[in-house]
């Protein structure tokens, strides 16, 4: 779904608010092969401060999930950069599987990560999103066997998020081993296209990574913290962080 | 394994490895007969078991209805039935060789609980509180801190048991490797909810061999309150093949259900999924968790345990809802009739319990899980009744 080496760049849906969730995204869109775009989420259990506090910024604002709709809807006028809706399982259960599925394609969703649904329970969701030819995404983990690590394979029909540590979602100072260990054994199993995120904040992580052969980078909290610091504003520190991202990219 | 539709593992996938390790373990433990006998060594001579099924002839003879009884789980040690789960899951998590248990807890009765636990086996304890909560429970917090465990308070969120949830799954995701999580009701991705439920099953065991000693026969209805729902499954569980016995459990209404104020799941919400576990939640169209009220903090849940929402779908047991001032009416009574005093959330239960006595016949049997004592309250009691002095 991606050229590589892709960075894919994560923002939380109304965050601070819906207007400026398209306005970001637009910027996102020159320095990104994918845009990650989170639903906020009243409990959101996986991730870390940053992505707390955007959470309820954006609930705070009144965002909902129509509204996020609109926005992938509203994007979709200006670029045909793939948009991967990031949620928990909460809000697509409570709508329907199908129902919530069915308005993500409409409104041009490339793709969806499910948070908390391991393969265990995704057996309705993977109907759904087969018939709508919806874009799926599993996480897998450091302590995934390999047996496991090729089911997450075999379910991913867009790409293979690798998670680079133990822990929540959030920038960190420098890449677990644990990171490249996980790089490595998934290179050997899976055959779909593999992003690494969790932690990644830097040109050099991202370097890093694409070095040891992942084929996209994923980069939330440290955007997401820009947006906390600068709201509405974080226009151009946000601009400048992303080049200094992308720079990563040339090797 | 599930209830029904309800329960489920549905957690990021980093947390699967250690669901399954834990799993393993407790399927190998549970019948363990070394376990079994160190498990009931602390029960007996350090929890302080068998709690009495007590006879409340006084309250009994003032309803003239069916004859009430009280199962005490408010005199074991700590004051409520927590203990019976705590020491059960730090015995399980020495067992595979874990060096830290992390809790959550609402009003502090389970991080308590834990902090015991963990004083008495000697592993470390990190308790999640939400902010609002260590500001309203300052004695719990500091009753944790003298057993030698950490209070970390919440800021996230509503900042209240919820977000202590969340917050204590965050830890664990990163420190599995030597902590476990020591979840404090039947709640949570399997196979908690069926590990606690096992570990609380001892109440309805109890009872039921009292009540035939007692009255050679079963009950007619057994009432307990459920916030998560530890203390009434772990009452129900041993009856729910016998049909003849009705099982009711007593949710909060807190300001009434109609205010919104209130945090009776069962009564009250809709299929969904949080914390690990696909029950009935307070939530909203988009399915965002509701913040919730109850007087009795231990009830202050927007969810509830998987098997209590099978319970309700395939009709064996009833749930109901007891506003905040009916739970602070029963809590008076019953200090007053027989000088024992409840916890506010097992006000709630003996509130209902109460009510449908007095409809009853005198051959009749209820059975109330008095599941905690009142002192922990005893200040919120004191400024809910400061604006109603003639209830005394």
């Amino acid at each position: 779904m991606f050229s590589k080496p892709a960075l894919i760049t994560f923002i939380t849906a109304g965050d601070p608010n819906v207007k400026a969730t398209l306005d970001f995204m637009l910027t996102l869109d020159k320095y990104s092969e994918v845009i990650e775009l989170g639903i906020p989420f009243s409990d959101p259990m996986a991730d870390g401060k940053a992505i707390q506090k955007a959470n309820v910024r954006a609930l705070k604002a009144g965002t909902r999930v129509r509204d996020v709709f609109n926005i992938v809807r509203e994007f979709r006028e200006y670029s045909d950069t793939p948009v991967v809706l990031m949620t928990y399982y909460n809000p697509v259960y409570r709508m329907g599987v199908e129902r919530f599925v069915a308005k993500a394609k409409e409104s041009g969703a490339s793709a969806m990560i499910v948070v908390d649904l391991p393969l265990e329970e995704a057996g309705e969701y993977l109907n759904v999103c087969e018939r709508y030819d919806m874009g799926t995404v599993f996480l897998a983990a450091p302590n995934t066997p390999d047996d496991r690590l090729r089911m997450i394979d075999e379910a991913s029909s867009a790409f293979v998020y690798l998670i680079s540590l133990y822990g929540t979602t959030g920038a960190r100072e420098k890449l677990s081993q644990l990171a490249f260990d996980l790089l490595k054994r998934a290179k050997r199993i899976c055959s779909k296209p593999l992003a690494v995120g969790f932690g990644v904040s830097k040109a050099e992580h991202v370097r890093d990574l694409i070095k040891a052969g992942a084929d996209g980078v994923v980069v939330g909290s440290a955007i997401v913290d820009i947006i906390g610091k600068y709201g509405e504003d974080a226009m151009d520190p946000l601009e400048e962080k992303l080049k200094e991202l992308r720079s990563g990219l040339n090797l | 394994m599930k209830f029904g539709e309800f329960g489920g593992q549905f957690v990021p996938e980093v947390l699967i490895p250690p669901l399954k390790e834990l799993e393993k373990a407790y399927n190998e433990l549970k019948d363990d007969e070394e376990f079994k006998r160190e498990l009931d060594y602390y029960l007996r001579n350090y929890a302080g078991r068998p709690t009495p099924l007590y006879f409340a002839k006084n309250l009994t003879e003032k309803l003239g209805g069916a004859k009430i009884y009280l199962k005490r789980e408010d005199l074991l040690h700590s004051g409520a039935h927590k203990i019976n789960n705590t020491i059960g899951q730090a015995l399980l998590a020495k067992k595979m060789g874990k060096t830290r248990l992390i809790a959550e807890t609402g009003a502090g009765q389970h991080g308590v609980a834990t902090a015991i636990a963990g004083a008495l086996l000697g592993l470390k304890v990190d308790v999640y509180m939400g902010a609002e909560d260590v500001e309203r429970q300052k004695m719990n917090v500091f009753r944790m801190k003298l057993l030698g465990a950490e209070v970390i308070p919440v800021h996230s969120g509503s900042r209240t048991l919820k977000d202590a949830i969340n917050e204590a799954l965050r830890d664990w995701v990163a420190t599995f490797e030597y902590t476990h999580y020591l979840i404090g009701s039947v709640v949570g991705p399997h196979p908690y909810p069926t590990i606690v439920r096992d570990f609380q099953s001892v109440i309805g065991r109890e009872t039921k061999r009292q009540i035939l000693e007692i009255e050679g026969t079963l009950p007619d209805v057994i009432v307990a309150c459920v916030g998560g729902g530890s203390n009434a499954i772990g009452i129900f569980y041993p009856f729910i093949e016998d049909k003849s016995v009705r099982l009711i459990g007593v949710e909060a209404a807190g300001k009434g259900i109609e205010t919104g104020k209130h945090s009776a799941s069962l009564c009250a919400g809709e299929k969904g999924i949080l914390h690990g576990m696909l029950s009935y939640f307070l939530q909203d169209e988009d399915g965002q968790i509701a913040t919730t009220h109850s007087i009795a903090a231990g009830l202050d849940y927007p969810g509830v345990g998987p098997e209590h929402a099978w319970l309700k779908e395939s009709g064996r047991a009833e749930y109901v809802a007891v506003t905040d001032d009916q739970a602070l009416k029963a809590f008076v009574e019953l200090s007053k009739t027989e000088g024992i005093l409840p916890a506010l959330e097992s006000a709630h239960a003996l509130a209902y319990a109460m009510e449908i006595a007095k409809e009853m016949s005198k051959d009749e049997i209820v059975v109330v899980n008095l599941s905690g004592r009142g002192d922990k309250d005893l200040g919120i009691v004191m400024e809910a009744l400061a604006c109603s002095a003639s209830r005394l």
